[in-house]
């Protein structure tokens, strides 16, 4: 069972680890997933953990995964924007979970957006 | 929605959107009645008689912001189907607290689904709110408190990885041990 003394632990083990934190500045990229009423009806909560749980495994540093509302094209929920400075934003649509490895290994690791995947290709 | 976690993570972001600083989700089952309520409770700058009314009806809304939709008709008539149903109160400045109220018994009732989720996902996107967790089955209680987290953990912020994942792990396996 969890308990609060575990935590305390985990806490000194991150102090360890922490040194300043990771510049999140310019030319950070940001995954912002949507998640009003209807992306979180879509399905939008796995998409959400599995940036996250994606980004973390591959210890990537100055990338953001956050959530916004409703961006406004509620019939191709869940949506992703990947926003880069300098760069052209990609919306992603009708994402799932299993699609986000794909998306963090081509695009966020490599530069190269997943075209299939994005609302380009759908319109 | 699937599931009323989904319902709970949504209409808790509109207490943020409220700007509550602290904002309480209740969970409170009774076995032998075969009730559930769901409360969402924040101190965020609250509403007018005329806005809960427009939240509640999503053809009364006047539509001039997109603050309001089908969050809360979704959450009440998933309450309502069950027999059950939904109340708001609110107060400018003060903050909202809202109430559905189901009955776990009927062939209508959504599945709780997977709430540590939620709460996991409230506390780890938005760590400048305090949030406090409160499941009670019968005459079992778990209560989360982010205050008390924060507490332990100092510098190391709540979004932290590690963190992030023994809260979810925390919550689930103090939230199993209510329905032994």
């Amino acid at each position: 069972m969890k308990t609060l003394a575990e935590l305390m632990a985990i806490k000194e083990a991150t102090m360890q680890k922490m040194t300043v934190r990771e510049d999140t500045g310019d030319d950070a990229i940001r995954i912002v997933v949507g998640m009003a009423t209807c992306g979180i009806a879509a399905g939008a909560r796995p998409v959400l953990n599995a940036f996250v749980d994606e980004v973390a495994k591959r210890n990537l540093k100055g990338v953001t995964v956050s959530q916004t509302g409703c961006i406004g094209m509620c019939q191709y929920e869940p949506i992703v924007e990947v926003i880069q400075p300098g760069k052209e934003k990609v919306t992603y649509v009708k994402m799932t979970a299993d699609k986000v490895a794909k998306v963090v290994n081509d695009h966020i690791v490599n530069g190269n957006p997943v075209a299939e995947y994005t609302v380009s290709a759908i319109k | 929605m699937r599931e009323l976690s989904l319902n709970i993570l949504d209409i808790a972001q509109n207490s943020i959107t409220a700007n509550a600083s602290l904002i309480t989700v209740e969970i409170t089952e009774n076995t032998v009645e075969h009730t559930l309520l769901i409360g969402i409770y924040d101190n965020g700058k609250g509403m007018s008689e005329e806005q809960v009314k427009s939240v509640i009806d999503p053809f009364f809304t006047t539509r001039t912001t997109r603050k309001v939709g089908m969050g809360i008709p979704l959450f009440k008539m998933a309450a309502e189907q069950t027999g059950g149903g939904l109340e708001i109160k609110s107060e400018l400045g003060v903050g909202t607290e809202i109430r559905a109220t189901f009955k776990t018994d009927s062939v209508d009732f959504t599945p709780l689904g997977d709430v540590a989720s939620t709460i996991q996902m409230l506390i780890t996107m938005n760590t400048d709110r305090d949030f406090v967790y409160k499941h009670k089955v019968d005459d079992k209680e778990f209560v989360c408190d982010t205050r008390e987290l924060k507490a332990i953990l100092g510098d190391v912020p709540l979004d932290t990885y590690e963190v992030s994942q023994w809260i979810l792990e925390f919550i689930k396996e103090n939230t199993e041990v209510l329905y032994k």
